[in-house]
């Protein structure tokens, strides 16, 4: 293999790996903020013991953020080092002030947040959880600004060998060294064209990982039959979160899509699957692309995705044949994902929705109803739903993306570093799956440990609703 | 003074934040292998178990800062040293989940593999980041698009090498000042006694790192000599360090704790000098080094970078203090402790 496959295999497992844990930390500290928020409110001890188990699950999945997260800015720099000179002017400053306005915060006040029970009181102490899920939300800020400069470039021009260049200039071959990208307008970097419905896409999915987390394992302990009242207050905070955002994730879906159609015509073209350029474009709900014949087999909605990216079906959609094809993505990769994590997306409408019928009319909690059981088992699984769409979602974003690493500056095969051979790749990946393939079993197996073991306290045995809470029906 | 060279000091600034925090991070790492007690490893965990996480991002926002206001030299040295780099990584993330894994299992298998996980992670981390500091200094061969034209063995030359093992030294001298501050009882007096030992070992292998500098490596020699206005950090040097052994003798651990950052600060002080404007030096053919000038970013990056760094830089410091402050004094073991 080539060191342009492997280094893209090697960001590529790693970003996904990593990407495992990000979202749980953001929608776990919004979870938390939540818990802390209601005890400082009611000063009800089993909102403090609830704060306290799922903190320390916080914790667990902080710790491997923190350890796969480093990898990542190293890997601009090892594997894609033209890269990382061409965009140094503008993307190293969302890395740096993501350090300095995020990191930062987030882990000083992890702290308190871990081992501060003691040392502080219970404002402070709710300051810190605040904080910390607030830097938590703010690093996606700049790593979606970094991310969405590269799709969408703006507040920015070419220049090569210090020359001013006109934006459809494309650098011959021994001209990269001395191309950069140079900056114009910062808040124009920040806020291009699709920074905002991205950024509002992201951390939406993220938490929904997180309310499908505490739903999850809310309902694996009903069905046990074990911790009650912390489940049950566990599933009201993950389904209230988790209908709010799979709601809100359909809307920013939506807008998301719009931007892409306008700026990126090529990755919406391949997300469906479109060849021929049309008005009253077909919606294609599943399928296969055929990417021989330039065909897309499957059931089609006439004139859907007209309406849905134009608002009526007179709306004209770029296909791939207007593509010339060597600027086209993969499209059945592109296709595939895209579908996929638009199909789950309904799915978390419809599992959060029922499970909040189910608890407006008073079915959830009953252990005697087999509807109640059945949805328990769908939640426990349900927690895989929202991390494969969040997946999914990059993978067709990103995938997408192709073949430019900046988008219409830079083409991913000219980004690489120019001095590493393909073993070290090879040797490097290696050695991220052999740590990582460790890293994740013994995640998953100190999860189970931490969720077996349950939230400590007594008040999380014996529940009582207390009245302000207490459900019209139970 | 002008934008590349604030850029220089103020990434200075954040990797020797990162040594003076990390340092000792690292130091407890390799020393808590020589603690047999359960119970007192684990209070070695527990001594930087809140800060840890915190210290490490010094190097994440260092190396954004490098990104940022110098690409080419982020580019060429990310690149260049890309096994050492990674293995590096792979010695971080060891370091990171041994600290959160080892207190989940009390089986003694456990918890003395996460041990031994630990003190790798950090051995290598120190031995590496000194590898890397040897090189850039002593020069690395460039071509004149400032690309890396050596081999991974050009970076285990006999200087970088000595440089690792002078940076482990003085993570493993730093780290026991800062236990002999964290710990109590019986613990702290036999950490205590590891001390003036390790001292003295960080200061042999300083003064033959000295030597090797001052014999083999000219273009530090020669700045130094035309500036010779810095021997007077030297000077400043030598005093910080024979200054921890006599606050140690006093039982003021803090004051010692303060003096050894103080060493570290003027190290870097004294690296920083040895080699502004370069960044990465280049050998044999000086003419490609990279510079706080050939290496940057634009002007306008680089003031914008500022406007940041002028915001952020106080809020960091105000916290950090802050979170210093509420876990100050010595360990105690409770139930959230690792």
């Amino acid at each position: 293999m080539d060191v342009e496959i492997l280094a893209r295999i090697q960001f590529a497992f790693t970003i996904a790996f990593h990407y495992i844990f990000p979202p749980l930390s953001i929608g776990l500290g919004l979870a938390l903020v939540i818990m802390e928020g209601l005890y400082l409110k009611t000063r009800d001890k089993a909102f403090h013991e609830m704060a306290r188990f799922w903190t320390k699950v916080f914790g667990l999945t902080f710790a491997i953020g923190v350890a796969s997260g480093i990898v990542m800015e190293f890997e601009f720099g090892t594997n894609w080092a033209t890269y990382s000179r061409f965009v140094g002017d503008i993307f190293g400053s969302a890395l740096a002030a993501e350090g300095i306005f995020a990191f930062f915060l987030e882990s000083g006040f992890l702290a308190i947040l871990l081992f501060g029970w003691d040392k502080v009181g219970k404002r402070l102490h709710f300051f810190a959880t605040c904080m910390v899920a607030f830097g938590a939300h703010f690093s996606a800020v700049w790593i979606i600004v970094a991310n969405s400069w590269q799709q969408t470039p703006a507040g920015s021009h070419l220049e090569v060998a210090g020359k001013v260049m006109p934006p459809d200039y494309l650098p011959a071959p021994g001209e990269w060294e001395h191309s950069r990208m140079v900056i114009d307008n910062f808040w124009e970097v920040v806020f291009n064209p699709s920074t905002l419905d991205r950024l509002s896409h992201t951390v939406i999915g993220a938490w929904q990982a997180g309310a499908f987390l505490l739903i999850s394992v809310s309902a694996f302990y009903l069905l046990k039959g074990r911790h009650s009242g912390f489940a049950r207050r566990s599933m009201k905070i993950g389904l209230a979160i988790a209908m709010v955002s799979s709601l809100l994730s359909l809307v920013s879906g939506h807008s998301s899509a719009q931007v892409v159609a306008e700026h990126q015509p090529s990755k919406l073209a391949a997300m469906e699957g479109l060849y021929e350029t049309t008005t009253n474009a077909p919606l294609t709900l599943f399928g296969w692309v055929d990417e021989d014949t330039g065909r897309t087999i499957g059931p089609k909605i006439p004139g859907a995705l007209s309406i849905l990216v134009g608002g009526s079906t007179g709306t004209e959609i770029t296909g791939l044949n207007d593509i010339p094809p060597d600027l086209r993505p993969p499209v059945q990769a592109t296709f595939q994902f895209f579908h996929f994590m638009v199909a789950i997306g309904g799915l978390l409408i419809l599992i959060s929705f029922s499970g909040g019928f189910l608890w407006w009319r008073g079915i959830l909690w009953n252990a005697h109803s087999p509807l109640a059981r059945a949805y328990w088992w769908v939640a426990v699984f349900a927690v895989f739903l929202p991390q494969l769409a969040n997946q999914f979602g990059w993978f067709a974003a990103e995938i997408g993306r192709q073949p430019w690493i900046v988008w219409g500056f830079l083409k991913t095969s000219d980004g690489l570093s120019k001095v590493v051979s393909a073993n070290q790749v090879l040797g490097s990946l290696i050695g991220f799956m052999l740590i990582y393939s460790l890293l994740f079993a013994l995640f998953i197996y100190l999860l189970n440990k931490k969720i077996q073991n349950g939230p400590e306290g007594a008040s999380t045995e014996t529940y009582t609703e207390p009245d302000w809470l207490k459900n019209r029906n139970s | 003074m002008d934008l590349n060279l604030t850029w220089f000091l103020l990434v200075g600034v954040l990797f020797a934040g990162y040594a003076i925090l990390d340092g000792f991070d690292l130091g407890v790492g390799m020393l808590q292998l020589f603690i047999r007690d359960d119970r007192e490893t684990r209070i070695c965990y527990n001594a930087i178990g809140p800060v840890w996480d915190g210290n490490e991002v010094w190097l994440v926002t260092g190396g954004g800062a490098l990104f940022a206001a110098f690409p080419e030299v982020y580019a060429t040295v990310f690149s260049g040293f890309y096994t050492p780099f990674m293995l590096l990584l792979f010695a971080l993330i060891f370091r990171a989940v041994a600290i959160e894994f080892r207190s989940k299992e009390s089986w003694p298998f456990w918890r003395k593999s996460w041990d031994i996980g630990f003190f790798t992670g950090s051995f290598l981390a120190s031995f590496l980041i000194g590898v890397t500091m040897g090189n850039i200094a002593r020069g690395v061969p460039l071509d004149a698009d400032f690309e890396y034209a050596g081999g991974f063995f050009t970076l285990l030359n006999p200087y970088a090498l000595l440089m690792g093992l002078t940076t482990v030294a003085l993570f493993l001298m730093h780290g026991s000042i800062y236990l002999v501050m964290k710990t109590e009882g019986d613990l702290h007096d036999r950490i205590r006694s590891w001390v003036n030992p390790l001292i003295i070992f960080f200061i042999i292998n300083y003064a033959i790192v000295t030597l090797a500098t001052l014999l083999y490596v000219e273009q530090i020699t020669d700045i130094l000599r035309q500036q010779p206005g810095f021997f007077a950090l030297a000077i400043l040097l030598l005093l910080a360090i024979a200054n921890i052994p006599r606050e140690i003798s006093k039982g003021r651990d803090f004051r010692a704790f303060l003096s050894s950052c103080s060493t570290m600060l003027l190290l870097m002080a004294l690296f920083g000098i040895g080699m502004f404007p370069n960044m990465v030096y280049s050998l044999p053919d000086p003419a490609n080094s990279l510079t706080a000038y050939n290496g940057a970013s634009t002007e306008k990056t680089l003031g914008i970078m500022l406007i940041i760094a002028i915001i952020g830089i106080p809020i960091v410091l105000a916290y950090t203090v802050s979170i210093y402050w509420i876990f100050r004094g010595k360990v105690k073991l409770g139930p959230d402790s690792y």
